[in-house]
């Protein structure tokens, strides 16, 4: 049976496209943006966050470790992920809440369950399930599934994208989706390469397919100062946008309260590069837009 | 400055910044009155002569720039008292006068007085000794550990709510009537004739009181207006004059008349006897709006005048502090609100159709420019309701400051006809208090007191015992230890539950006898349908429905503990019920693992999990089961509601740790709200798991939810405001109501009172000044769980 894997499920979503919606988090991504806010998103198994904060080595998860895999080294529990089995009774039995395990496996049939709870919530606001990641549309066969029973009900659907993905993923989903909340970063390739990881090509090639297919795209652009924000940044990124059928952006201002999470997963944040733009810069970047005749909004 | 014009921002801020006290002068008046007519007259007739006696002689006042007038003490923020219900100890008025929050200062000369005239005669002859007097020792001491509170120990019944008959009809009109009716009366036949005769005969004195209250007040502007220097005000004083030469005798004719009218009701009720929840308008949009569409067309009143008059009214609510309380009855309702509650919005009454009209929209104004405690102002939305109508209400609830709370339409309206109510009746009805539900103008629906569940619960895991008073007040029903099954502890449960309520329902019966029997009501019985037609008193079943409730506390606290035990000791058996109990025994102490098992790893009420939910609506339903439906004295109906006013505070404080995780002494949940913090999956499960419960079977329930100012923001932040309440109520769920305000602005008021004076917060059916709360009740407000969307 095919199975989904997913780190959270957020009931009263309402910046992840209109109405009220539910956001199904799927976990798993091919891109790694360093200032990513759901780092534990982009690994595809479960994740075991702690938080050194909150533990007062007591010990406890150590004696209920079946594995032995726990330890302390330098005033912090250290997990083995060779010896874990990801059973999850050290953090059932830790009295401070140090430790987390993020992800969980539903069955198609769970989650649509799930996210049904709030149909009138969906039918009273026009709103519905966005499925976002992660990439979700890495974990294709269960997400179509899933768009296809969504459908059938009559709820809407959104599908938050990093575009990174082969097309044929999004031809298979293109008419059970509703809306494709399409992220776009970096347009320099070079630029992409040095952020991200990887090259933009497949990115924007997909978006300019997926627009000439007339999908109804909502633009997404995070606008991290430091990175992406300087107005040649923007320049180019208009520039490219002008080739494709868009009219609806969204630019959302980078916020870095997802620190404290790579901390809990042991990863460095690069807190001395990237910088939260000004509210007076988000509005000069929405006027370059609204220049060029786009609906924009700050925020989701 | 609030208020629309000057005269409104000066009346507004005397309103606000005086100190209320207390005054002996209704008590004196009383006093003179029964040693006049005791023992001369029936009682029905004791009562309304004493009624016209206050009225005939108590001072009167008028306030510079009012244009509404009356009084129920002598001057703004006076409570008069009622030693024939509450016969004050010395020692309760000092602490009345001193007390840190809701205090009255009480002078020299009126502690003189009641000490030398009032107490003397009334020691022995208050309802509340009486009641006190007929009280079995069981219910004694179950009243003690805070098992249930009692409505009537300080307080009459009341919780009554005006239709439209006193706009149609002038009390000389209601005065005929009663007359024609007593020539009707067939001494031959009817073996109660006689009863009937002593009853109507007290209405029509109650009727010549109103008529006199208005006549003075005509007199008494005409006086003022001789002396006034200022013509502008001297015209005014003759216009409250001629307003008054009409109403009460004669119907309204006018809009300010139809107020005035209204407002002289409201101090007719209020001063025969000092009955809950004061009176309230109901359906005053509906009520008002033809006069106001009358004059609108004649051209003798514009939208600004209109609002101004209303203003004026505001005012008068916000003037009348609710009588003051002490002991348990001060716990269970610790506010100077007197809960006038009004319903803008909902259909028409008499065509079903959508009922906004022009004068919803100008109240909907009013509430939000006057940013008043009193009245509580509310709206009603039925599906036919408009949006611009339902968002412009929710703009001003976004303020954050309580107001207005909202109401369903349709769950009402089911709700009324589910007890049997003509579908004519139900449409008339709407909420007052803080959530419950009645047919205005024909329904007496009086609330008995708070029922305390988890404390009955936490007996039931003590076999009975009660480890605070130090005695066996439940039955014996075996050690917590001994159930083997989830079954066998519920059962147990449901024995005492059985218990208890049939010990409240019991006192309940003779509370209400006692009252019918010597505090007849005889006003309020003219403006309450049927009463004239039965020649029977309002506290004595002769409105048309008569409903008794029994409100519900800790429904939230009952299912996290009943979810707690079921989940940890039997299915999963994370630990033992002796394990369990020891933790509660220690308050937790030393239990670090059973008490973040049972907080962070079971399930609660309020995520839309069925595995809790199942369990509330279970409890829910036996509560029901056992309440709903049963005889009172007066052939009407017991039903429940399920609201705390404040007394989740003072039950919480009787009791010692519980197995969800809650400490000793701290609060129960308030209304059908979730445990703080436990509602960790949004406002959308909250709602879904509050709507599980029957909402139509009740009597109304109250929902309290907290949001940030963040989360409400923009355009959006409104469409979505009305769809969460558009969905809950056709879920059909009763009521809900918003604080939206931060948290750290609580903590921040908390510690510095005096930079918050305004900070206003809903705190259950009514709104009250932050810093009027006890620190228990600010805490709890502060730990409520802030929504906020992502």
């Amino acid at each position: 049976m095919i199975k989904v894997q997913i780190f959270n499920i957020q009931k009263f979503s309402i910046h992840d496209g209109p109405g009220i919606r539910t956001t199904v988090f799927l976990k798993g991504c091919p891109l790694n943006c360093m200032w990513c806010h759901n780092p534990e998103s982009i690994n595809k198994n479960i994740d075991i966050l702690y938080d050194k904060e909150k533990c007062t080595l007591c010990g406890e998860c150590i004696k209920k470790c079946k594995r032995g895999a726990l330890k302390i080294i330098d005033e912090a529990v250290i997990t083995d992920l060779s010896k874990c089995m990801f059973c999850g009774e050290c953090a059932f039995y830790c009295i401070n809440n140090a430790r987390e395990l993020v992800g969980k496996e539903y069955t198609i049939d769970e989650l649509i369950q799930e996210v049904k709870k709030d149909m009138s919530f969906y039918e009273e606001s026009g709103g519905g399930v966005t499925l976002s990641g992660g990439e979700p549309l890495l974990q294709i066969e269960a997400v179509l599934k899933i768009l296809k029973k969504l459908k059938n009900i009559g709820i809407h659907t959104a599908i938050d994208t990093s575009g990174y993905i082969p097309f044929e993923n999004m031809l298979k989903i293109i008419d059970y989706t509703d809306v494709f909340l399409y992220d776009l970063k970096i347009i320099g390739d070079d630029k992409h390469k040095k952020y991200i990881g990887v090259s933009n090509a497949l990115i924007l090639d997909n978006l300019k397919k997926l627009s000439n297919l007339d999908a109804n795209i909502n633009l997404r652009m995070p606008i991290i100062e430091g990175i992406n924000a300087d107005l040649e940044d923007i320049t180019k990124a208009i520039e490219f946008i002008k080739q494709v059928k868009i009219k609806d952006i969204n630019i959302l201002p980078y916020h870095d309260i997802a620190k404290h999470k790579y901390k809990k997963l042991g990863r460095n944040y690069r807190e001395d590069i990237m910088k939260v733009p000004t509210d007076k810069k988000m509005q000069i970047i929405k006027n370059m837009f609204e220049k060029e005749g786009y609906n924009v909004k700050i925020g989701g | 400055m609030r208020g629309s014009t000057e005269r409104i921002r000066k009346l507004r801020h005397e309103s606000v910044n005086i100190q209320p006290k207390l005054s002996i002068e209704r008590a004196v008046l009383e006093t003179e009155a029964y040693k006049k007519y005791y023992g001369t007259v029936e009682t029905p007739v004791l009562r309304a002569l004493n009624f016209r006696y206050i009225i005939e002689n108590k001072k009167l006042y008028i306030g510079d720039g009012e244009l509404i007038v009356g009084e129920k003490g002598d001057s703004p923020q006076t409570a008069p008292t009622f030693p024939e219900l509450c016969c004050h100890t010395m020692e309760d008025l000092d602490i009345l006068n001193s007390r840190k929050y809701i205090s009255f200062k009480v002078s020299k000369k009126d502690k003189k007085t009641h000490r030398e005239k009032i107490m003397p005669f009334w020691e022995n002859r208050s309802m509340r000794k009486k009641i006190l007097d007929n009280m079995t020792d069981e219910w004694k001491n179950c009243y003690k550990a805070g098992i249930f509170t009692e409505f009537m120990e300080q307080r009459a019944p009341g919780h009554t709510v005006a239709d439209d008959k006193f706009y149609k009809k002038g009390f000389l009109d209601f005065k005929k009537e009663i007359e024609d009716k007593i020539k009707q009366l067939d001494f031959l036949n009817d073996l109660k004739a006689y009863e009937k005769k002593a009853q109507l005969e007290a209405m029509i004195i109650s009727c010549d009181a109103i008529i006199i209250l208005g006549k003075r007040y005509a007199d008494y502007a005409r006086t003022l207006a001789e002396k006034e220097t200022n013509k502008e005000r001297r015209d005014e004083l003759l216009w409250i004059a001629k307003n008054c030469d009409r109403v009460p005798a004669y119907k309204p004719e006018t809009f300010a008349q139809a107020v005035q009218m209204y407002w002289f009701v409201h101090l007719g009720v209020t001063t025969e006897l000092n009955t809950w929840d004061s009176f309230s308008p109901g359906r005053f949009d509906q009520y008002l709006y033809p006069f106001y569409e009358k004059e609108l067309k004649e051209g003798t009143i514009t939208y600004d005048r209109a609002k101004e008059i209303l203003e004026c009214l505001w005012i008068k609510f916000n003037n009348q502090p609710a009588p003051p309380k002490v002991g348990i009855t001060m716990k269970e309702s610790a506010t100077y609100t007197d809960f006038a509650n009004l319903n803008t919005g909902g259909i028409n009454p008499e065509t079903g159709c959508d009922g906004v009209n022009e004068v919803s929209y100008m109240i909907l104004d009013v509430m939000d420019e006057m940013k008043l405690l009193q009245p509580s102002s509310n709206v009603q939305i039925s599906v036919k309701t408009p949006k611009q109508f339902v968002k412009k209400a929710c703009v001003i609830a976004r303020k954050g400051w309580g107001q207005p709370a909202f109401y369903n339409t349709e769950e009402l309206i089911e709700e009324l006809l589910q007890a049997g109510k003509d579908i004519k009746d139900a449409r008339y009805g709407g909420s007052s208090g803080c959530v419950e539900t009645g047919a205005h103008g024909r329904e007496a629906y009086i609330l008995t007191g708070y029922i305390n569940i988890p404390k009955i619960f936490e007996l039931t895991l003590n076999d009975g015992f009660d480890k605070f008073t130090k005695k066996q007040i439940g039955l014996k029903t075996g050690k917590a230890e001994n159930f083997q099954t989830y079954k066998e502890l519920y059962d147990a449960f449901k024995k005492q539950l059985k218990h208890f309520i049939d010990i409240k329902i019991h006192g309940n019966n003779v509370i209400e006898k006692l009252f019918a029997k010597h505090m007849p009501a005889t006003f309020m019985s003219v403006i309450t349908e049927d009463c004239i037609k039965k020649g029977k008193d309002y506290n004595d079943g002769g409105a048309r429905y008569n409903t008794r409730y029994i409100q519900i506390v800790g429904i939230g606290t009952i299912t996290d503990c009943l979810a707690s035990v079921k989940f940890n000791v039997f299915d999963n058996k994370r630990f033992t019920m002796n394990e369990l109990m020891e933790a509660l025994n220690s308050n937790f102490e030393g239990y670090p693992l059973i008490r973040n098992i049972v907080l962070s790893r079971t399930p609660k009420y309020g995520n839309d999990d069925e595995y809790a939910d199942n369990i509330m609506v279970d409890t829910f339903n036996t509560i029901n089961n056992m309440i709903t439906g049963r005889p009172t004295v007066s052939e009407g109906t017991y039903r429940i509601d399920m609201l705390p006013t404040t007394c989740h505070v003072y039950f919480g404080s009787v009791m010692g740790a519980t197995p969800d995780g809650r400490l000793s002494s701290k609060p129960l949940t308030d209304g059908i709200s979730p445990s703080k913090g436990a509602d960790t999956n949004g406002p959308t499960a909250v709602i879904k798991s509050a709507s599980k419960m029957d909402h139509i079977r009740t009597g109304g329930t109250l929902l309290n939810q907290k949001f940030s100012p963040s989360a409400l923001k923009g355009e959006k932040g409104i469409d979505n405001l009305v769809s969460l309440l558009r969905a809950y109520f056709k879920m059909g769920g009763h009521h809900m109501q918003f604080n939206v305000i931060d948290k750290e602005t609580l903590v921040e008021a908390q510690k510095n009172p005096d930079d918050y004076k305004d900070l206003i917060v809903r705190v259950a059916g009514y709104s009250d000044h932050f810093n009027n709360l006890e620190k228990a009740l600010q805490d709890e407000i502060i730990e409520r769980t802030e929504q906020n969307f992502n």
